[in-house]
């Protein structure tokens, strides 16, 4: 059990932590973006209730507990690889690919976590009736909140983009 | 910007061009 005790260990465990909640989370998103909002019209207006009263709240809850799960994982996963103020610098002055291009994820993650808890819950709390609203701000509601929601759809593809390349960009080590 | 958003594809290629643009960044900062 020697290993337990060694860095080299738990750097990998918190990277696959972290991505699993990270698939928690854009999961839900594009699940809400891909299949729920467009699917929604063509849903008969009598059974549209089942899913804004059953299937939206599970699906909000592991959505923005995998959004604060995988912030959180990240932080620390930076913080064991030794990058996490040089990373949140953007790389400025380590002329290290690898933490400019993971410091560029952990932003637009940041920016993301922040439009899930601060735009989007607090808006979908409204459309599922937690916070007390009138239609017109039901509606008012749901259009911030799935406007948010397309904008992290949008930046999910060159956060992953940027996640992704940084460990595994070997021209981007330390020169 | 809204009527961007409001197309799931127009979105997603939106997604697409920031990733190109990002990594022009990435690489000029590295």
């Amino acid at each position: 059990m020697d290993f337990l005790a060694q860095a080299d260990f738990w750097r990998p465990f918190f990277r696959w932590l972290h991505v699993v909640a990270g698939i928690m989370w854009i999961g839900h998103l594009w699940y809400f973006n891909f299949t729920q909002t467009p699917t929604m019209p063509k849903i008969p207006t009598e059974l549209r209730p089942a899913v804004v009263r059953y299937i939206l709240p599970e699906a909000l809850f592991w959505f923005r507990w995998g959004a604060m799960l995988t912030l959180i994982l990240g932080l620390i996963l930076a913080w064991l690889n030794g990058y996490l103020l040089d990373a949140l610098k953007l790389g400025i002055g380590t002329h290290n690919g690898r933490v400019v291009a993971i410091g560029w994820g952990m932003w637009l993650g940041i920016i993301m976590w922040f439009n899930v808890w601060f735009i989007i819950w607090p808006n979908q709390k409204k459309v599922i009736g937690l916070t007390s609203a009138t239609p017109d701000e039901v509606n008012a509601a749901r259009r911030t909140a799935g406007l948010a929601s397309r904008v992290n759809t949008m930046l999910s593809i060159p956060m992953s983009y940027a996640m992704i390349f940084a460990p595994h960009w070997y021209g981007g080590m330390t020169a | 910007m809204e009527s961007l958003l409001n197309n799931l594809w127009a979105t997603i290629i939106a997604g697409f061009v920031l990733t190109v643009i990002l990594a022009v960044v990435i690489h000029a900062m590295a």
